[in-house]
């Protein structure tokens, strides 16, 4: 059950990295355009943001890891995009009139409403890893086939997204739905990760 | 040997597929790469248009007749300029997309005391409309670089008004679509004067027609429909005024118009204020506005 569940956690934490950050442009839009800097500072504070998730997420792997953990992480995630649902447009013409440059204030807005779900998304990457592999010898094929598991669930994250679920919802809806599936499989892992 | 053989298949196939192209009479006249797209400048004859694609593949931007530049080539504008038959002495006007500046410079020429401000997003297009189009800019004149939308948000806060909003920005498939909105027409609104007139250029086919429709419908109430290949729609502010109105106004125009070959009658006539769209289309929001998607149903 750990070991399909930890795949499970990690291709969907890919999909909604990635449903969230195409999202994530469409917020922006209308206070910032949708010029290619944009779409750069969306992607910068991802990339960012990840990238500090993936350190965090190794750190905390050294303390009695369990997959209930890793579920946790997915609905820490989930949850931290509730403020953008909330608050989105009136928080980013907030930073407009502070910040009037769409450059600076995309990169300040994208900051606040989507490190901290990226951040946790990050972290559910190498905290995997250390779910998955027992030894030395078999580790680069594990750390392999989460790489996979995980990019692939952002290939389908972005494609799903961008050419279907705009055109038949809003998009408070598909982070509604988004929220509530990472919640789902939390919920999964919570019971599952109690067998142990 | 034999993938030589095929590589030269293909290198002819090229060729018959990209040669009739090649062979046609338009003329690259000029080419700017920008933070957004490549601005191209064809001519055809005496036409010059500034194409966002190669030998204008997806549709021309704005065309113009560099033998008689004060001639309008495009039906668009044409229509675009009917927005005076609403509110003929608009003192202050808000452009939003340049394109080769075909409307600012004709409105400039009927209202030369009006102030216009033209919002482009790529200064490319700028530098093209001046150095390829005899766009000019002054006091009364003014371009602004930056997106429209945020160019509106602005101006709201600012608390500015106009008594005329040409809305005519387009990338090289269509309208953005943040700029396609509910919220975007309600910013757009909001900036309108008492007396203000709104008229917006959108193409006439595809499951849009219906979605855009509903939008300005829910914004602006009933509006003037004037469609041809593109379809142009002429709001008001307030009350639209009935047709007689329209007319009337648009018999003073009849000469300065004449002078850009618009006429004024063939405007008049299309003139329509019937709903000729699916009314249970859905209105396109900042949360919903798949517009390009819904672009490519038939």
């Amino acid at each position: 059950m750990q070991i399909p569940l930890t795949y499970v956690i990690a291709g969907w934490s890919g999909f909604f990295v990635m449903s969230v950050e195409l999202l994530g442009g469409r917020l922006l839009a209308p206070t910032f355009g949708s010029s290619i800097y944009v779409w750069g500072a969306i992607i910068t504070v991802f990339m960012l943001a990840l990238a500090l998730g993936y350190l965090a997420g190794g750190r905390w792997s050294l303390r009695s890891p369990t997959v209930r953990k890793l579920g946790t992480l997915l609905v820490l995630a989930a949850v931290s995009v509730l403020p953008t649902v909330w608050l989105g447009p009136t928080l980013l013409d907030a930073v407009a009139v502070r910040l009037p440059d769409p450059r600076f204030g995309s990169l300040l807005g994208s900051t606040l409403l989507f490190f901290v779900p990226t951040f946790f998304s990050g972290m559910v990457s190498p905290y995997a890893v250390r779910l998955l592999v027992e030894e030395r010898a078999t580790s680069g094929r594990h750390a392999g086939q989460l790489y996979f598991v995980s990019t692939f669930g952002s290939a389908a994250g972005t494609l799903l997204t961008s050419f279907y679920l705009v055109l038949y919802f809003e998009v408070n809806h598909i982070f509604g739905g988004l929220m509530a599936i990472s919640l789902a499989i939390g919920l999964v892992a919570w019971i599952g990760g109690s067998k142990q | 040997m034999s993938v030589v053989r095929h590589l030269l298949a293909c290198v002819c196939l090229a060729f018959a597929i990209l040669g009739p192209s090649l062979a046609e009479a338009q003329k690259l006249v000029h080419s700017e790469r920008s933070l957004y797209r490549e601005v191209l400048v064809y001519d055809d004859g005496p036409i010059r248009c500034i194409c966002f694609t190669r030998n204008c593949r997806i549709g021309r931007q704005t065309c113009m007749n560099t033998e008689a530049p004060e001639r309008f080539v495009m039906n668009y504008t044409q229509m675009m300029m009917a927005a005076l038959f609403l509110n003929p002495r608009p003192q202050s006007i808000l452009i939003i997309g340049l394109g080769g500046g075909t409307l600012p410079q004709a409105l400039h020429q009927v209202l030369p005391e009006s102030r216009i401000d033209v919002v482009e997003i790529d200064p490319a297009v700028v530098r093209v409309a001046k150095r390829f189009f005899n766009f000019r800019t002054g006091d009364l004149v003014r371009v602004e670089e930056v997106d429209g939308r945020v160019f509106v948000k602005r101006a709201q806060r600012e608390g500015r008004q106009y008594d005329l909003i040409m809305l005519d920005a387009f990338d090289h498939e269509y309208i953005p679509e943040h700029l396609l909105t509910r919220e975007f027409l309600q910013e757009v609104a909001s900036l309108l004067s008492p007396q203000g007139v709104l008229a917006a250029n959108t193409f006439s086919s595809s499951r849009l027609y219906d979605h855009e429709s509903v939008t300005y419908e829910a914004v602006f109430g009933t509006f003037y429909n004037l469609k041809e290949d593109n379809r142009v729609i002429l709001a008001t502010k307030e009350q639209l005024p009935p047709k007689s109105h329209v007319e009337r106004n648009a018999a003073g125009f009849k000469q300065t118009f004449a002078g850009f070959d618009i006429g004024v009658e063939r405007l008049l006539r299309l003139f329509s204020t019937a709903a000729d769209w699916d009314r249970g289309a859905r209105v396109l929001t900042d949360q919903y506005s798949p517009a390009n998607l819904l672009n490519l149903r038939e």
